[in-house]
């Protein structure tokens, strides 16, 4: 019963980290750039809905859709502002900027609404008992896990099925390709930006209603680990996103109840380092040899 | 053949540089123009100097984006300051211990370099570069289990992955004194690092890499930057020469590491983490990759720069971002770029 | 397209390889028996036996996609092959890597240029002398009296190697910022500062114009000369293929259709077809 709810609270975390990793790999593919401030997205959609819960008393369900809009207008803002100028930029030129963003977001955030913690009321509250009281589950980690599938669900089918998501896909192969193909690269790039911050929005919601403590520095360590379960995923795939962010949570949770909760994090990066050592481009990824 | 006396020049140029700002810097230190908090300034600033120079030899040198390069200062830090605390009574002068501690920190982040190149330098790109990261974490919450003291017996060394023990439980004979507890990190240390210990570190770290690159072993470490498949096939073990700048970049970020750590009497392995990383990172991108003089430039402008915005309180590291941005996109952009190379050619064409 | 010269009179060797005669009494150079290599069960190369003589040139061509670059790509082992031996000099290099192999005596040039773009052209070349100076990082770093002898001959000897080209005025240059040709000229001293055996030149020629095309082919030919080593080269130009080659091996779709000197290889039905197409039965 002990290990059961370690492995449905490792599951319901790895799918908040899914969630993020869908988003950081999407955004990844097409502008190949680590975006470090889309943990922060993260922490902007929490602040957003605490603001409509607490402050305009709006109900949960519409607390979400409000940190979406923000975030959604947010990430393409980003976007924008900040990265496209640099599009044939070296890499290293647009990893800084997104750190520069990265500070930006979280001191503004703290200018805000302060660095302190502030208790965050769960989006959904309560508690099923099962087996007479042995096994409880948080309705919020239902709710997690539900909104998990559903999202890669619908991600997979918009990437395969419509003309929007082709156009998505082809832009992360060949962004010159797609171009004389009469894709719009700019605006895919923009709502690949747009889509991936609704889910940080989404997963800021679903994280602090199970973690209900809100900060300047919230998203940063899931954004790092959100990236980590991408990378160990298969960055670039859907699936793999899937999979690496409900590895990694179920990893980090039984590490923190059977091996040594300081060093949890550090199992989970292990484990992360010893999947990349045997499949360099990570469980689902497809490793592309340099051509000579 | 020109080019060639321009670049040596430049090199001469960055430790006269160094060098006339430490003889200025001590100058107005003696003659009591600055005040506490500039004072406490100082080592720090050598230190991120010479951590900026070092990774500046990992990313600019060698073209791979390391994400974990405090955590390679923090080993410094902590062994530096184990050394330095445990010779205390043995050696009583400071300056010969706090040259110690720098080497010892020098040779422990080696190791732990050599250690983590093995698998770090397999990988390429973006999953070297989280990988880094992946390690500069893994070091944090390590040295965070690290319980050391020393007494008459030696050095007693325990790790506490359960979170169940103390100092106590080194079961120390008197006279014993514990010199890292845990998660507290290093308490109690004494502060040996001075200003003139940082600027020796920095002028050795800038003999060793700019000696480095204009050596068979630098060009080696460019030539992977700039085209791996083609130092390969000219005869260039990629391995060897990876490992070489990344053991040496870990190895002068230890030294580093000892000069910090050993500047403050309390010090937590938290204050190493991925934001200090990232901190030297921009040091060294908007000093310029390769640019070893840029990066002593950057680090210590940007290490003054929130220092400077103090008067602005709340909107300080705000600023800095922002400004940090604002940089990026002038630098790097299309736009200003273009902008650039028409200011550029229209000098050309004037001076011809 | 004046220049011309004195090719040597050829001889069959027993791989069905044909070789200059003045290098028939000494060890081939290099032999590949029965070379192959699948990509996912695509046949890219297979059964590719050549004999290289000592002081050959010889051509490797073919129309695209024949597999031409990948023979190379074997020979330096970027891939390993997956079928066959390679020799060089004697000796078998199975399980060698890319460094090695080139440590052993086989330089190269790349179809895409890759030259180390940031370095100075003489940097360019003293990396390709990388492993004829000895001295360690250590005297690198404290510059002992080593290295400045070192690094002195390193730069005359640069200079000397730039010289075949008429280079030398642009040591100092940033190799990224030189003309097109310049470039492949460029990759083509860095590969003989490696001190080669065998020179593999892909598509020396590609995006020269007609003269400077002439002046590589007078270059080739004094390189082979001066240094007395074989140079393999592809090459689409058949006028520079004919003119300086002496075995011509042909290569279709992963396979040798042709072997011969280029008088066989011009009259060779098969080769035609292989460039022209079959003629419609009528």
């Amino acid at each position: 019963m002990e290990f059961l709810s370690y492995l449905i609270s490792g599951i319901s975390l790895g799918s908040v980290y899914a969630i993020i990793a869908l988003g950081y790999t999407m955004v990844y593919g097409i502008a190949k750039m680590l975006n470090f401030a889309h943990g922060d997205v993260i922490m902007v959609g929490g602040y957003m809905s605490f603001v409509a819960m607490s402050a305009l008393h709006l109900p949960g369900w519409v607390s979400v859709l409000a940190g979406m809009a923000v975030c959604t207008v947010l990430g393409i803002v980003i976007e924008a502002l900040a990265y496209r100028p640099l599009r044939s930029a070296p890499s290293l030129a647009v990893l800084i900027t997104a750190i520069g963003v990265s500070y930006l977001l979280q001191n503004s955030a703290q200018l805000i609404w302060g660095a302190n913690p502030i208790s965050y009321p769960p989006v959904v509250s309560g508690t099923l008992h099962l087996f007479g009281g042995q096994l409880s589950i948080s309705y919020v980690s239902l709710v997690t896990v539900a909104a998990c599938i559903l999202i890669m669900l619908a991600l997979t089918a918009f990437t395969s099925k419509t003309k929007m998501g082709k156009a998505m896909r082809a832009c992360s192969e060949d962004k010159g390709a797609a171009q004389l193909m009469g894709i719009n690269v700019n605006r895919t790039i923009s709502l690949t930006f747009a889509i991936g911050s609704a889910l940080a929005a989404v997963a800021g919601v679903l994280l602090c209603s199970s973690y209900p403590t809100l900060m300047p520095t919230t998203g940063s360590m899931p954004g790092i680990k959100a990236f980590t379960a991408a990378v160990f995923g298969g960055i670039g795939s859907i699936p793999g996103a899937f999979l690496g962010g409900l590895l990694l949570g179920i990893i980090e949770s039984m590490a923190k109840a059977y091996l040594s909760t300081q060093l949890s994090n550090s199992i989970v990066f292990a484990v992360l380092i010893i999947v990349l050592l045997v499949r360099p481009a990570g469980l689902m990824g497809k490793y592309v040899p340099e051509k000579v | 053949m020109k080019t060639k006396k321009k670049i040596a020049w430049g090199d001469y140029i960055t430790y006269i540089g160094v060098t006339a700002a430490f003889i200025a810097v001590t100058a107005l230190k003696n003659g009591g123009a600055l005040n506490r908090s500039q004072l406490g300034l100082l080592v720090p600033i050598c230190a991120y100097i010479t951590m900026a120079i070092s990774l500046n030899l990992t990313v600019g040198v060698l073209g791979e984006l390391s994400l974990g390069h405090a955590g390679f200062m923090s080993i410094g830090a902590f062994s530096g300051i184990i050394a330095a605390m445990s010779l205390s009574e043995l050696i009583p002068s400071a300056g010969v211990r706090m040259a110690i501690a720098m080497v010892t920190g020098a040779v422990f982040a080696g190791i732990f370099g050599f250690l983590i190149g093995i698998p770090v330098l397999r990988l390429r790109g973006d999953y070297l570069a989280i990988v880094t990261l992946a390690f500069g974490e893994i070091i944090k919450e390590l040295i965070n289990c690290l319980i050391v003291g020393y007494d008459s017996a030696g050095l007693h060394i325990l790790i506490n992955f359960d979170g169940s023990k103390t100092a106590s439980d080194l079961e120390l004979l008197e006279g014993g004194k514990a010199i890292i507890k845990g998660a507290q990190g290093a308490v109690g240390t004494k502060t040996i690092a001075s200003f003139t210990a940082g600027y020796i570190l920095i002028m050795i770290a800038l003999f060793i890499i700019l000696n480095l690159i204009r050596s068979r072993a630098g060009r080696a470490i460019m030539a992977i930057r700039d085209n791996r498949i083609a130092a390969e096939s000219v005869g260039i073990e990629i391995t060897k020469y990876k490992m070489m700048a990344f053991v040496t970049s870990a190895a002068i970020a230890g030294a580093a590491g000892a000069l910090y750590g050993l500047n403050y009497s309390s010090l937590t392995a938290a204050k190493f983490d991925f934001n200090t990383s990232i901190l030297v990172l921009v040091f060294v991108v908007l000093g310029g990759l390769g640019n070893i003089w840029g990066s002593v430039v950057a680090a210590t402008v940007l290490y003054i720069l929130p220092e400077a915005l103090r008067s602005f309180a709340d909107y300080r590291m705000l600023m800095f971002a922002i400004v940090l941005i604002l940089v990026m996109l002038a630098t790097n952009s299309s736009r200003t770029k273009a902008l650039f190379e028409k200011l550029k050619s229209a000098k050309k064409e004037e001076e011809q | 397209m004046s220049f011309s010269f004195e090719r040597g009179k050829l001889a069959a060797v027993p791989s069905g390889s044909v070789i200059p005669e003045r290098d028939l009494d000494k060890t081939p150079i290099l032999e590949t028996r029965h070379l192959g290599i699948d990509f996912g069960g695509l046949h890219a190369v297979q059964d590719f036996n050549l004999t290289i003589g000592r002081t050959e040139i010889a051509g490797l061509i073919g129309p695209n996609g024949a597999g031409k670059t990948t023979v190379f790509n074997l020979l330096t082992k970027v891939y390993q092959p997956t079928k066959g031996t390679i020799l060089l000099d004697g000796n078998d290099t199975a399980g060698k890597t890319t460094e090695q192999i080139n440590r052993m005596g086989i330089a190269r040039t790349f179809q895409n240029i890759r030259l180390f773009n940031n370095l100075s052209v003489e940097d360019n070349v003293k990396i390709g002398l990388h492993n004829q100076e000895g001295y360690s990082m250590f005297t690198g770093i404290l510059r002992l009296p080593n290295y400045w002898k070192q690094e002195k001959a390193a730069h005359e000897r640069a200079l000397e190697l730039l010289s075949i080209f008429e280079m030398q005025d642009q040591a100092g240059v940033r190799a990224g910022s030189l003309p097109y040709g310049a470039q492949r000229r460029l990759e083509i001293v860095r590969a003989l500062a490696t001190n080669p055996s065998v020179l593999l030149l892909d598509e020396p020629a590609a995006g020269m114009n007609p003269s400077e095309t002439a002046e590589l082919m007078e270059n080739i030919v004094k390189i082979r000369d001066l240094f007395q080593i074989a140079v393999v080269l592809i090459e689409h130009d058949m006028n520079l293929v004919m003119n300086i080659c002496e075995g011509i091996c042909v290569l279709n779709f992963g396979q040798v259709i042709a072997k011969g000197s280029p008088e066989e290889i011009q009259a060779n039905p098969a080769v035609i077809e292989a460039y022209l197409g079959r003629k419609k039965e009528a």
